[in-house]
């Protein structure tokens, strides 16, 4: 429990890594899909190369759009790049950089889809076994009164009875799968190829100090971004606080000032009782609390508490008959 | 900072996340449901089509109805809307910034139960296996002197396992409507991701500086709520104390701890203890006058007005509403009298 408190900490401990999470669950969304999604080979010439190239295009489609969305950055690019000039001059090496982030982030689910349905082959089998030889094999079932197309179109089909008791289609399919296989192996070499090239060979194309300029840049961003909206929060709970404690005063009926009691006072009045005088606002009466009830919808307070934020803070001084100061807040 | 941070994550938790967690638990709620439920496709052209949309129709507009009954922020937006404008005017853009995200979050265990029926392919199937046509998959002799109403029959019959006898045809229909049927989901799918992406990355482009205004508006409204009905609560519990206390005084004649004060300030714990156990009996040391407040507690309950003498204390000084200002009383020479009502005080703004 705690090493998995300590993994979320270091997730949560800055925005990059946040992001990197985010794009990992992605990708094993986009396999736990794969592996629930019941592929449905038409089994029919016209209809089996629009079907796989559908699910093989599609969804990668859609993972890179959900990518895009739930990665925070994204917001915070198009922040940057939309908003006025103003007190603040703009960067375009950050906007640029939280760009190309987002897009290699938002680009791994897509790709690990594709990879795992190259590297399963169904996909494959479905789009291309028409384009097999069938000579190639041997125990082409010829009795069933199929053209050739029709019948290399079943391939995919493992329950249709033309194959029962036949090697062929087993065949054909192991033989597509290599190819989709190997396909898929070849994607993931140069991916990664070109991964580390890249890794390599960045310190020859750019500064390195802009570099961790630009990151530090964006990650603050991202920071102001989130304290933000954190003290909005905080802000609207305070505002809240002081208005409807505000509008509860507006009811009191009299005109008495509750002052302190002067510290040599001491113990006159049990504390509670402060406390308690200090919760009810001066509103004592059932009707005065009707009233508040109803007003409370009928004519919603304005949203202004400077009085009660501004409230001056009172010093007292405490004289006796002859004049003389018995305690003084000055 | 970490204390703000849990503060903060836990008043977001009151809006936001939460209203998100119910949003997923929906959506989990709707596949199940789906895996759960028995479809029984009833095998007949009149009915079949009728079946099929019903399923695919039906249960999202239930969802999206539940996701409006869940969520609190309907009864919130309600209110602001149906308010009068009082002092406070009313501002249609925070109303449709409300509107819209409860209607999104409410959209989305619809949406899964969608994306979930058109993938499984059972209720296309149910409803267009009528519209097949079967000389696509072969075997032309089935149907050769068939009415009508005999081929749709037929056709009708295809997706009961148990009632078309002819397996690779049944196979072979279900199959290609399955395809389609899986076309068709994920075409939704796109297009509701689409939506939203251009939703929610493009909108930027448009407003928002009046975006942040109304966002940071409508959750104010949402935490003042909240603040009243603390408040009120809280109010509701001194009211219910303070009224209490001056029931039992009535009863007991005495004014009771109220106006008792010690004349030191050193006093010892015990001393501390035994007076509170006397404060706590509030003046009913006798079997007949507890009995009276029982009884009256039913019989005469007191009215809703709390005495103005006991939660004044001993001030009496009447001053304006005002805070500046200055006003004088008197004050007695000792400072331990109790029966002495009056003090002067010079009070200056700072």
């Amino acid at each position: 429990m705690e090493r998995l408190k300590l993994v979320l900490q270091y997730f949560q401990s800055n925005s990059e890594s946040i992001s990197n999470g985010v794009c990992i669950i992605l990708a094993l969304v986009s396999v736990k899909l794969y592996t629930s999604f019941d592929f449905n080979c038409p089994c029919l010439p016209q209809y089996n190369k629009l079907y796989s190239l559908g699910v093989m295009i599609v969804p990668p489609i859609i993972l890179f759009f959900l990518g895009v969305l739930v990665n925070r950055h994204t917001g915070i690019m198009m922040d940057e790049w939309l908003r006025p000039i103003g007190n603040r001059s703009k960067n375009p090496a950050v906007v640029k950089y939280l760009f190309s982030a987002m897009l290699q982030r938002a680009l791994l689910a897509p790709m690990v889809w594709i990879l795992v349905t190259l590297l399963d082959g169904k996909i494959f089998i479905c789009a291309f076994s028409m384009s097999v030889d069938p000579t190639l094999f041997s125990g082409l079932p010829n009795n069933t009164g199929l053209d050739v197309m029709r019948i290399m179109a079943k391939v995919p089909c493992k329950e249709d009875v033309i194959f029962t008791n036949s090697s062929f289609r087993k065949a054909v399919s192991r033989y597509v799968r290599c190819y989709s296989q190997a396909v898929g192996w070849s994607i993931l070499l140069l991916l990664i190829a070109l991964g580390a090239m890249g890794r390599l060979t960045k310190p020859c194309f750019e500064d390195h100090g802009t570099f961790l300029q630009t990151r530090y840049w964006s990650n603050y961003l991202d920071v102001e971004q989130k304290l933000f909206d954190e003290t909005c929060v905080l802000h609207a709970r305070d505002f809240a606080r002081k208005c409807v404690v505000q509008f509860f005063e507006n009811m009191r009926e009299d005109t008495i000032l509750h002052l302190p009691h002067p510290s040599f006072f001491t113990n006159c009045k049990e504390e509670w009782e402060d406390e308690e005088e200090e919760r009810l606002h001066g509103v004592t009466k059932e009707e005065q609390m009707n009233q508040l009830l109803t007003e409370w919808f009928d004519c919603k307070p304005e949203l202004d508490v400077t009085r009660i934020a501004h409230r001056p803070t009172m010093c007292v001084t405490w004289e006796d008959r002859e004049g003389r100061t018995l305690y003084s807040d000055v | 900072m970490d204390k703000f941070r849990m503060m903060f994550q836990f008043l977001q938790s009151n809006q936001e996340s939460f209203m998100n967690g119910i949003c997923g638990i929906m959506a989990l709620a709707s596949a199940q449901m789906y895996s759960v439920f028995e479809f029984s496709c009833p095998c007949m052209p009149e009915y079949n089509y009728t079946y099929g949309m019903a399923l695919l129709v039906v249960p999202p507009i239930w969802f999206f109805l539940l996701g409006f009954v869940l969520n609190n922020n309907v009864s919130v937006l309600a209110e602001e809307w149906k308010r009068p404008t009082g002092r406070r005017r009313k501002d249609p853009s925070i109303l449709r910034y409300m509107f819209c995200s409860i209607t999104q979050r409410s959209l989305i265990a619809p949406a899964v139960w969608v994306c979930v029926t058109l993938m499984d392919g059972k209720s296309f199937l149910c409803a267009f296996s009528v519209n097949l046509d079967i000389d696509r998959f072969g075997n032309h002799s089935l149907i050769t002197g068939m009415s009508e109403a005999e081929k749709l029959k037929l056709l009708a019959r295809i997706p009961c396992k148990d009632l078309f006898e002819h397996q690779e045809i049944r196979v072979a229909a279900t199959r290609y409507i399955k395809c389609i049927s899986q076309a068709c989901g994920w075409m939704v799918l796109l297009m509701m991701t689409f939506t939203a992406f251009l939703i929610r990355a493009i909108r930027p482009c448009f407003t928002q500086a009046a975006f942040l205004k109304t966002k940071y508006w409508s959750h104010y409204i949402d935490i003042e709520r909240k603040m009243f009905d603390e408040t009120c609560k809280e109010h509701a519990k001194s009211f219910a104390k303070v009224c209490i206390h001056q029931y039992f005084e009535s009863i007991s004649g005495e004014m009771g701890h109220l106006h008792r004060h010690h004349s030191g300030k050193d006093e010892s714990e015990e001393e501390e203890e035994k007076k509170s156990d006397e404060d706590k009996l509030l003046g009913i040391r006798v079997q007949d006058d507890m009995n009276k407040v029982l009884w009256n507690w039913h019989t005469c309950k007191p009215a809703l007005a709390l005495r103005k003498d006991q939660t004044d204390g001993e001030n009496n000084g009447k001053m304006n509403g005002g805070a500046n200002g200055a006003a004088s009383g008197f004050v007695n020479g000792h400072a331990h009298d109790v029966a002495k009502k009056e003090w002067a005080v010079y009070y200056s703004k700072i």
